[in-house]
């Protein structure tokens, strides 16, 4: 009891000390008010003092914001506000002679004190002109970008037929932190179908043991072209195997959880394994006709930098879920896939050559006229190489060849020679020539196409880069 | 029929069950292998080599010190290589350049890395751009047309010793936050440091008095700093706009203006194709000069001193051929 007194007491003592200090504090600014001529009173002083501590709010308030802003920014802030806080009175008490004076006036009269820190101090550290801008509308905004994609077709092809002219898609990304723990990154397509959530989740960076979590829809990790956003693509269309074996354009992109860790390895070795849950239901793959029909996907991917600027990735992929004919038929999915990229540390900007091969496995249980089911096996890949030839021009060929998931007896073959051209970082033009000896499902013929695809890619805004 | 169906899903649920159990052993293996504690030093990554050097300066024997980018990298694009994640997993504490110069590349590292440390923010997250001065932020409309241009300001901002010295002392004050028990040590390091520096300055300051005013020509507008401590006149780029390669129209514009403000000296970044340059230089009878930008572009640039050292002993040279 005694106790609490005694620590209320010294409490109260301290609120006084301090009122006092502030009123101290305040002072140096009056004895010119009191020198002022004329009948100036109270009255006067009275205002002035509301004008002082309206000030002080607004100044308290811009600091609130600019704390916000400025992550730690604190010491520099706090001289540079204070600095405005104390000179704040003088204009004040010029003015106040004209007897009215609004806040607004005084916030003017206040800002050509602005400049003092700077001029005052340009060697100390921590005054104001350090730091880059930061009066910037866009600090707490997302990163908002649009990548319009714009794709046009001729020649022939009658299998896979695509529109000679389309916008074929528009990705909106909004992407920000979120707080100190996760990130949320969500990219929005508006194509010729309709809006489709490409891709939306959250990333919990701050997990204990290293682990990654990701929530959210997402492009599944399997292999590497599936978790690609077209736009970045090193070429127009996805590869028939893809089509044919892994959902197509959308690939495995599904609702779900994402876990994965960085293991331990060898010296040298970075192996990475990522496990993750989906709904189940992802373009033709997977369909999730019951609740439990949830589908999975592990990842494991092993890098290694040969050299400075060589380096090796490979990856191994399975994909489990439930298909189009119900809950008891499953569809398994196997990859594998290595990439080799050279790109010299110097010349980075001029030369670089990638090569990269994916092969895919697809189980599917399916109903048979024969065998009333059947476990369909296909098999599928693709191998791409591209070169960059100078800081605007790439050239890149791919070869194609891969069995339909339901019909393992058509397989699909197709080469394509690509010319890219970069007028800037953030457009892009490119051509595609296509061959594909393509089968036809129903009466189990093939035709052949050879199409010219070109396309025009541009990017509005700060879309963030995306992962090696 | 109903047999199939029922020896169907059996199979179905052992092979669930079976990837169930995979599943769980997974997170079990990630989660039993905790990430690497902290040792006596600190383990401190940078973005480019240049903090690096400043790191090192003032955390002395301290701390380990590591760059992402290599000092004869053109630090826009550096690949954000899954080999780096190995030692950003671990670090405790990770300093950027800022002002969008690793935009794409370290965001991706930083998220990946999953390390809580290092993530935008947190305490172990510097940002050496709010130390320094900076220059050339944008006013008014900021847009692409001007090529790739950084809304916060030129982020090449360490070519000056006097930031440099600024952004030594915050890291200085930073490694002495995380690290109380040594904050002496890093307060003598610093003031070793800065006496050191600005003995260096000194020198380099008179070496380069002869040549105060001089109009230079650079390829990327990297310099602005450098040029504005060492008096030097920046009056155009091989670039057209900051990102954009050398056109040939703007080329033309170029010679004509260097023979006009009799111009002869283009400094061209170590990265950047010298074919333009040269050709530049062969019709203006100048010279190209390759700077370094940051420390490690050369061999024998070891740290920020002699990146100095080297880029004036270069300069020189350039200015006293043509003239």
């Amino acid at each position: 009891m005694k106790k609490t007194f005694v620590l209320c007491a010294l409490l109260f003592a301290a609120v006084d000390a301090r009122a006092q200090a502030s009123s101290t504090s305040d002072s140096p600014g009056d004895p010119s008010l009191v020198e002022k001529p004329a009948a100036n009173s109270e009255a006067r002083i009275q205002t002035l003092e509301q004008q002082v501590s309206m000030l002080a709010e607004q100044v308290a308030w811009l600091r609130g914001q600019l704390k916000v802003l400025a992550d730690a920014k604190v010491p520099g802030d706090e001289s540079g506000a204070r600095l405005v806080l104390t000179s704040a009175p003088a204009p004040v008490s010029a003015e106040s002679s004209s007897s009215s004076v609004a806040s607004a006036a005084a916030m003017r009269a206040a800002a050509p004190d602005a400049p003092v820190p700077q001029a005052q101090a340009p060697q100390s550290t921590q005054s104001q002109t350090f730091g880059g801008a930061s009066g910037n509308a866009r600090l707490l905004n997302p990163d908002i970008s649009l990548i319009g994609d714009f794709i046009g077709a001729v020649g022939h092809n009658d299998v896979t037929p695509m529109p000679s002219l389309q916008l074929h898609e528009s990705e909106l990304g909004v992407q920000a932190i979120i707080d100190p723990y996760a990130r949320a990154d969500v990219f929005i397509s508006f194509g010729e179908e309709g809006v489709n959530v490409e891709e939306g989740y959250v990333t919990f960076t701050s997990l204990p043991a290293g682990l990654l979590l990701k929530v959210g829809k997402m492009r599944a990790d399997f292999g590497k072209i599936n978790t690609i956003h077209n736009h970045a693509l090193p070429f127009i269309d996805r590869p028939l195997a893809t089509n044919n074996l892994v959902g197509g354009e959308d690939g495995i992109d599904d609702a779900g959880f994402s876990l994965s860790r960085i293991l331990p390895a060898p010296k040298g070795w970075f192996v990475e394994a990522t496990a993750q849950v989906f709904r189940g239901d992802s373009s033709d793959v997977f369909t999730a006709s019951e609740r439990q029909d949830a589908s999975v996907v592990g990842h494991l991917r092993g890098y290694k930098d040969i050299t400075e600027s060589t380096n090796l990735d490979l990856g191994l992929s399975y994909a489990r879920g439930h298909n189009d004919l119900g809950s008891a038929f499953i569809t398994s999915l196997y990859g594998a896939d290595a990439t080799l990229r050279w790109k010299p540390l110097r010349r980075a900007i001029y030369k670089s050559f990638i090569f990269r091969t994916e092969l895919f496995y697809s189980l599917r249980d399916q109903i048979s006229p024969i065998d009333l089911s059947q476990t369909m096996h296909a098999f599928g890949m693709y191998s791409s190489a591209e070169y960059r030839v100078n800081r605007r021009w790439t050239l890149g060929g791919r070869f194609d060849r891969s069995a339909h998931a339901r019909n393992a007896n058509l397989i699909d073959t197709g080469l394509s020679a690509i010319v890219t051209y970069w007028p800037s970082e953030f457009s892009q033009i490119r051509g595609q020539y296509r061959y594909g000896h393509l089968a036809t499902a129903p009466n189990a013929s093939f035709d052949n196409a050879n199409e010219l695809l070109f396309q025009f890619l541009f990017v509005m805004g700060a879309h963030g880069a995306h992962p090696f | 029929m109903l047999q199939a169906r029922l020896i169907r899903k059996m199979r179905f649920y052992v092979t669930k069950s079976s990837a169930l159990a995979m599943a769980i052993a997974l997170v079990c293996v990630m989660a039993g292998s905790p990430a690497g504690h902290a040792e006596n030093k600190l383990k401190v990554m940078t973005a480019t080599t240049d903090l690096a050097s400043l790191a090192q300066e003032v955390g002395g024997d301290k701390v380990d010190v590591e760059s992402v980018a290599k000092g004869y990298q053109d630090p826009h694009f550096v690949e954000a290589k899954p080999s780096f994640l190995l030692k950003l997993r671990k670090a405790d504490l990770l300093i950027v350049v800022g002002l969008e110069l690793e935009i794409g590349w370290l965001p991706p590292l930083i998220t990946q890395s999953s390390n809580p440390n290092i993530q935008v923010s947190a305490n172990g997250y510097l940002d050496a751009s709010r130390f320094a001065r900076i220059l050339e932020i944008p006013t008014g409309q900021v847009t692409r047309a001007e090529g790739d241009v950084h809304p916060q300001g030129n982020p090449h901002y360490w070519l000056d010793p006097d930031n440099g010295l600024r952004v030594a002392k915050g890291i200085a004050d930073k490694l002495s936050e995380m690290r109380p028990n040594d904050a002496a040590y890093f307060a003598q390091r610093y003031s070793d440091f800065e006496q050191r520096l600005k003995q260096a300055d000194e020198k380099w300051k008179a070496e380069m008095k002869p040549y105060a005013g001089r109009k230079i020509v650079t390829y990327h507008r990297s310099w602005p700093n450098f040029a504005e401590h060492f008096q030097l006149n920046v009056v155009g780029y091989v670039e057209p706009r900051p990102g954009i390669p050398p056109t040939p129209q703007h080329t033309v514009e170029l010679i004509g203006q260097m023979k006009r403000d009799n111009v002869k000296v283009i400094v061209v970044e170590p990265y950047f194709d010298l074919k333009t340059p040269n050709s530049v230089a062969r019709e203006t009878g100048g010279q190209v000069v390759v700077l370094l930008p940051s420390v490690g572009g050369e061999k024998e640039v070891t740290d920020y001193f002699k990146l100095f050292d080297y880029d004036i002993a270069k300069l020189k040279q350039a200015f006293d051929a043509t003239h």
